[in-house]
């Protein structure tokens, strides 16, 4: 019972990154009709945030310290970051300890303008061309936006740590009743699925109870109507498409610490989130944000470890956890090719 | 002429001219001059030429004729590699089995996915054959290490079983005791031109390939293909599944990236998994719709122009290209420089990045379209450009 409730605690991180990305994904889709390839590359930009404010807030300035020496004998250097000179030690290395959640401020008008500019400088363009066209453009722009990233920070994970407080695990299992040391859960994913939950409730109250999301609800529905009541529903949607970027932005600052970013990230995520989406049901809200948690426990439970031997012993299929995302979602169109909780008519020309 | 017009006729001499006289072609600028950097006429790239021919002559017929954007033809690449080393590994270095077994594999492997993919169109279906592509990459990288060999990648080892390996035949991949990596050079005055088995092996195959899609596209197999394309929803009101005809699309389309992928090996008898990721499939997409969806010829041109650019580009570092705007001020050096810097080199995907949106924002017709148009504008003043809309592309030429 432990080490399933362990499984599922794992799948909630990677699961919450799948949501976040997919609900961006099915936001853009439902307002602007727009598939968007790139959706990947915004949740790297994001990550790649938290690293610009962690190296931004540790540069420093050499001084030379006349008490200290090192092992040649010769004054030693000391490094002191500006923001400890400005803030006080204290304060100053408090701050870059809590660069990653600092990192969200500053990603949020980053990844908001970066959305904007997308929309209206390009995907504005494809509203009138074909799927096909949509999707090669934002491709395009995807391989542009890494290659970017790879050019400025290089090709290697890059290490941005969680803050002291919430590094190291806790003991998840004695809160809830278990004998100790069963359930050792790390602080930074409960906190990230917080976050999600967060936002994603966050999204839906937003859509829900706000007259701007009642707009763009009735724009999802009907965009022609909206537009012939005097609406400007354009300028809504493309708000929209900015508020879907700074999601996956903030999906992948505060991813950091449990990954190191690379510059492929992007990738990796959108290929599974685009399995998210289409298991989810195209257009469908929640069924994006029930279909990440779903593949994201899933996928945990199939890298568990007698899950995971016996797929390998009697079935010959080693590391099943690397595959068992698609193989599910096969089934699943299958047998109901509109998705978990598609509606009819969506995509389906 | 083979069952086709005088204008296919004269295309497909066309195409067997250029590739069969490439090393020529290819190689216009002596082999000490500085201009040397821009020859292309060695024989790894002119292999790649016409193996990536290949692949893209085949992505068209599924792309440019029924209009499904499959983003996984890079996995039908990759398993025809493997299934022509293991050929290799277990019959003989002799590339027939090889190639054979690498394009019914790869067709197989096609039905499999088409038959679960084109349940779906559209966005849907784009999504599926990318995720299947992810998929057969995690499963040569890591699921499938019994066979593929994992990270390492597939080759041949000296205690490989090789039931039918001759004493006498040679131990490199060979077509009945022709070496594919032989090569013949011919030395003009300055100039010398390489003639490899490989490439011609590889350029014959090409130009059949090209007739059989030629015909594809002249039968009534592929009007059909193209009434899907134009309008699906039409077809199956009157009664008609198009399913069948689509699929066999796929299958033919995967057989040809399996072809491809079985030549691969045959030049150099490696298959790794990186083959199978999804940058390759987009290049495969680019190259069709730089060189012009739809059309015969494009795809080659794509591949030619990719492959070509792509070595040429790598090749390009900083010092370079300070050497070449020596000229200018140094301010201005440094700053062109440093702009530059981001495409050349290591930043040659981000060039095919670039490429990828212009051609996709200023000329969805590719490079054959940009062709008629220049031809429009050079010799038909007016009544040129505005009949080639952008868009529909024209299945013809």
């Amino acid at each position: 019972m432990d080490a399933l409730i362990l499984q599922v605690l794992n799948g909630l991180d990677k699961g919450s990154a799948y949501a976040l990305i997919a609900l961006g994904l099915t936001l853009i889709f439902g307002t602007l009709g727009v598939v968007n390839f790139a959706h990947g590359a915004l949740f790297m930009i994001g990550a790649f945030c938290a690293v610009t404010v962690q190296r931004f807030l540790s540069l420093s300035f050499l001084t030379v310290d006349e008490t200290q020496k090192d092992f040649l004998g010769n004054p030693l250097k000391v490094k002191t970051p500006y923001v400890e000179s400005w803030f006080g030690p204290e304060v100053g290395t408090a701050i870059i300890d809590w660069s990653v959640p600092l990192a969200i401020l500053f990603a949020i008008p980053i990844m908001l303008a970066v959305g904007f500019i997308m929309e209206r400088g390009l995907i504005k363009h494809f509203y009138k061309r074909e799927h096909a066209d949509q999707i090669l453009v934002t491709f395009g722009l995807a391989i542009v936006l890494q290659e970017l990233v790879k050019h400025y920070y290089g090709a290697n994970p890059i290490p941005t740590p969680a803050p002291d407080a919430f590094k190291g695990s806790f003991d998840f299992g004695a809160l809830i009743g278990f004998e100790a040391n069963t359930i050792i859960y790390p602080y930074w994913r409960l906190v990230y699925f917080a976050f999600s939950a967060l936002i994603i409730t966050g999204i839906f109250s937003f859509l829900r109870f706000t007259t701007f999301g009642m707009v763009v609800r009735a724009g999802m529905a009907d965009r022609e109507t909206v537009g012939l009541l005097g609406i400007n529903i354009d300028k809504r949607f493309t708000i929209m498409f900015g508020i879907a970027a700074a999601v996956a932005g903030l999906a992948g600052v505060m991813y950091t610490p449990i990954n190191s970013p690379n510059y492929h990230m992007g990738m990796d995520f959108l290929v599974l989130s685009f399995v998210v989406v289409v298991v989810g049901g195209m257009g469908s809200l929640p069924g994006a944000v029930l279909a990440g948690f779903l593949l994201g426990i899933l996928e945990s439970f199939a890298s568990f470890s007698p899950i995971k031997n016996f797929f390998e012993n009697w079935l010959f299929l080693p590391s099943i956890d690397q595959i068992i995302i698609y193989l599910v979602a096969i089934v699943i169109l299958l047998t109901r090719p509109r998705g978990l909780m598609g509606r009819k008519g969506v995509m389906e020309e | 002429m083979f069952g086709l017009n005088q204008k296919d006729a004269r295309l497909l001499l066309i195409v067997a001219l250029l590739a069969l006289l490439a090393p020529f072609l290819l190689n216009p600028f002596p082999t000490d001059s500085a201009m040397a950097q821009f020859n292309a006429g060695y024989p790894d790239l002119m292999q790649r030429f016409a193996i990536f021919g290949i692949l893209a002559i085949g992505y068209n017929i599924l792309f440019g004729l029924t209009g499904y954007l499959s983003f996984g033809h890079a996995a039908f690449l990759g398993a025809g590699s493997y299934s022509a080393v293991w050929m290799f590994k277990l019959l003989s270095y002799n590339i027939v089995p090889g190639i054979i077994l690498s394009v019914i594999m790869a067709g197989l492997f096609s039905l499999l996915i088409g038959f679960i993919s084109l349940r779906r169109s559209g966005i849907y279906f784009s999504i599926l054959t990318l995720a299947f592509a992810q998929m057969s990459f995690a499963l040569a990288y890591s699921v499938l290490t019994p066979i593929t060999n994992g990270e390492t990648g597939l080759q041949v080892y000296t205690d490989d079983p090789q039931y039918l390996q001759s004493v006498d035949a040679p131990n490199v991949p060979n077509l009945f005791g022709i070496v594919m990596r032989d090569t013949y050079t011919l030395e003009v005055g300055a100039w010398s031109f390489d003639f490899n088995n490989g490439y011609y092996l590889c350029a014959i195959l090409m130009i059949a390939a090209f007739y059989l899609s030629v015909r594809i596209y002249r039968s009534p197999f592929g009007l059909m293909l193209r009434a899907v394309k134009s309008n699906q929803q039409r077809m199956n009101y009157t009664g008609l599944s198009t399913r069948p005809y689509t699929l066999a699309a796929f299958v033919i389309s995967g057989m040809y990236a399996g072809l491809a992928g079985g030549l691969l090996a045959s030049m150099d008898p490696l298959a790794g998994a990186e083959r199978m990721q999804w940058t390759a499939s987009g290049e495969v997409v680019l190259m069709t719709i730089l060189g012009g969806v739809g059309t015969l010829i494009g795809p080659i041109l794509g591949a030619g122009f990719i492959k070509y650019f792509e070595n040429i580009f790598s090749k390009i570092n900083d010092a370079t290209l300070h050497s070449w705007f020596g000229f200018l001020p140094d301010g201005i050096e440094n700053g062109v420089v440093w702009v530059l810097e981001h495409f050349v080199g290591a930043g040659w995907h981000m060039t095919l990045g670039v490429l990828f949106m212009l051609v996709v924002i200023f000329l969805p017709g590719g490079l054959v379209e940009g062709g008629q148009k220049l031809w429009a504008w050079a010799f038909k003043r007016g009544t040129g450009g505005k009949d080639k809309t952008s868009g529909s592309t024209n299945p013809a030429e």
